[in-house]
């Protein structure tokens, strides 16, 4: 042999590292290409729905004051204020009220309210998990309550909390809490052995073996259960509204019921539906930054 | 007390698993051993007959259902750094880097961040990967993980490095050059270490001494002393004797072994 052992170690290295570069320029081409076509598909399937609904309304087959067409009912945006100056709630809301903060308000609760069930069912789960007493006196209790509709908790939450945040925040926490719980054990028993046993070898405490081991291990998928939530959680946030809060978006739904306005009613429409991709875009990226090391993930953050 | 290899002893260790219930399983049974101070033992035995467990009753992940380890003057009663383990599956987190994946038993001492990274970066250099210390281990090879483990063991300086067929999942290549590696770092630290493998060459070219084991339950068939010059080269005609020697203790072992595993199956 002449080559020497260092030398064997560097020249795969370099010869690796050289593909590694040239592939990763032909993925970025591919990638991007692979967007560009989706960004185009997107506008194109929103030009088709969009340009048939004018289209009809052009045409005089949809009646404007049942179905009014996107350039009708978004012209509706600088009249909000109206519908707003009698309701109950926040005393601002008046003729201040504006689409944004209707969306910002909704669009906070179920991020609080996520969020808090997303710490709440972590430490819940892990209790249960490492705990045999806690696991005999909760899991009963909760197996038995998460499949009570977080919706007919409402009453319960506004006598509760009264009106306001609190009732909506509390109602979307129940949406997710239970389900949470359950995936927080269940992803605690998938916690490979061989990770705990290499904490151990390495002289883990059982805590140091819970915060560093178990904790990181079982995060990313109590994660991914949130994201599957999010949409039941922007459903029961907006239910929420419009009984029990009277602002946000939900209460822009009953507003709309309540003076029969049809432009309303899409407009409300519209922006929820803007405001639920953007929150699951929110939840996305942050899970793109949270657990970078997620199958799956690696590659579009490059 | 760390970093002064200490010699293991087992003495009559016999491990049921599921022990005193209808699928109790006897895995090992009177198993003596020794394995001096800074000495390279390497066990082999025909898969199924107990090396891991032997080794996880070592480690104390598992107690021993009849006889006692002893690591020094200590009997073993629980896992601890003063023997650290390297598995088969690399088994390095996921979610932190390789550097904090070499510190991680130093992070659970309380060593600060200045500290455990000019140590990671130390232990990563032994086994060529400065380089990766960034890196997350999804992006390493399997001979990269299984360096990374390597060091991550041996960052917390232990007595005693228990190693389980570590180069399995490896090529013939990789498997020479982590060989080396091993070498390098057991000279360097001259832990006393007890490693695992089936293959009759990776057991020539490391150990001190070849501990060969019986088919489940697992027992010391016999110990066989390799006094080759390292590095050993596999042309050597002794190399080829020795061997020959080792094939044939094991031949009936593996036999037995199959039957039981085709017997199991049924
Ligand atoms: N955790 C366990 N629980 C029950 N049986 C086990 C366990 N680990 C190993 N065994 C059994 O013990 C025997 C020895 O296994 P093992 O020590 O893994 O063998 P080897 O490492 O020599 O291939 C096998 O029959 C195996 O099925
Ligand atoms: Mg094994």
């Amino acid at each position: 042999m002449s080559l020497s052992d260092g030398q064997l170690a560097t020249l795969p290295h370099r010869a690796l590292a050289q593909g590694a570069a040239r592939s990763r320029r032909v993925f970025t081409r591919t990638v991007l290409l692979a967007r560009l076509r989706r960004v185009g598909w997107t506008v194109a399937s929103l030009s088709l729905f969009i340009g048939g609904w004018e289209a009809s309304w052009a045409l005089g087959v949809l009646d404007p004051l049942i179905m009014p067409p996107p350039h009708i009912f978004l012209a509706e945006i600088a009249n909000q204020g109206q519908f707003f100056s009698s309701t109950v709630g926040e005393s601002s809301s008046g003729s201040n009220f504006s689409a944004v903060q209707a969306m910002l308000s909704s669009a906070g609760r179920v991020l609080a309210g996520l969020f808090i069930g997303f710490v709440t069912s972590l430490v819940v789960g892990l209790a249960i998990s490492l705990s045999g007493i806690t696991r005999n006196l909760a899991l009963p209790t909760i197996t038995l309550l998460a499949p009570i509709s977080p919706i007919a908790w409402l009453p319960v939450a506004v006598l509760f909390f009264g009106i306001g945040n609190a009732p909506a925040i509390f109602t979307v926490f129940l949406g997710v809490f239970f389900i949470m719980t359950l995936a927080t054990i269940s992803a605690v028993e998938q916690v490979g052995a061989t990770y705990v046993n290499v904490a151990r070898t390495l002289g883990a405490t059982r805590s140091q073996e819970v915060r560093h081991v178990i904790i990181p291990a079982v995060m990313p998928q109590v994660f991914v259960v949130l994201r599957i939530n999010l949409f039941a959680a922007w459903m029961v946030v907006l239910i929420a509204e419009a009984i029990g809060v009277g602002t946000g978006l939900g209460q822009l739904i009953i507003a709309a019921r309540n003076t029969f306005n049809a432009d309303l009613a899409f407009l409300a429409m519209t922006l929820i539906g803007i405001t639920g991709y953007l929150l699951d875009v929110v939840l996305r990226q942050m899970q793109r930054r949270l657990f970078p090391w997620q199958p799956g993930m690696q590659a579009s953050a490059a | 007390m760390s970093g002064e290899a200490k010699e293991i002893r087992c003495a009559g260790v016999a491990k049921t698993w599921a022990a005193e219930t209808p699928r109790a399983h006897k895995a090992l049974r009177d198993v003596d051993l020794e394995v001096g101070a800074q000495e390279f033992v390497v066990l082999i035995g025909p898969s199924g007959c107990g090396k891991s467990t032997l080794l996880t009753v070592i480690a104390g992940l598992e107690a021993p259902t009849a006889g006692a380890v002893y690591c020094g003057e200590e009997t073993v009663t629980g896992p601890g750094p003063d023997r650290s383990f390297v598995f088969q599956e690399a088994a390095l987190f996921p979610w932190a880097t390789v550097a904090d994946n070499v510190a991680f038993g130093l992070r659970l001492r309380g060593q600060n961040k200045a500290q455990r990274r000019g140590r990671a970066q130390e232990l990563l250099e032994r086994v060529g990967l400065q380089e990766a210390a960034a890196k997350r281990p999804a992006e390493l090879s399997g001979g990269m993980r299984q360096r990374a483990a390597l060091a991550r063991a041996m960052a917390v300086e232990p007595d005693v490095l228990l190693m389980d067929e570590p180069f399995a999942a490896l090529d013939v290549q990789t498997r020479a050059r982590m060989q080396q590696y091993l070498l390098d770092t057991w000279r360097a630290t001259a832990a006393t270490t007890l490693f695992v493998t089936h293959h009759i060459d990776e057991a020539i070219a490391l150990a001190d001494r070849i501990v060969v084991m019986t088919a489940r339950p697992g027992r010391i068939k016999a110990t066989v002393p390799v006094e080759l010059e390292r590095p050993r080269d596999p042309r050597d005609p002794a190399h080829h004797e020795l061997q020959d020697h080792l094939v044939d203790l094991l031949r009936d072992e593996v036999d037995k072994a199959f039957v039981q595993q085709e017997g199991a199956a049924r």
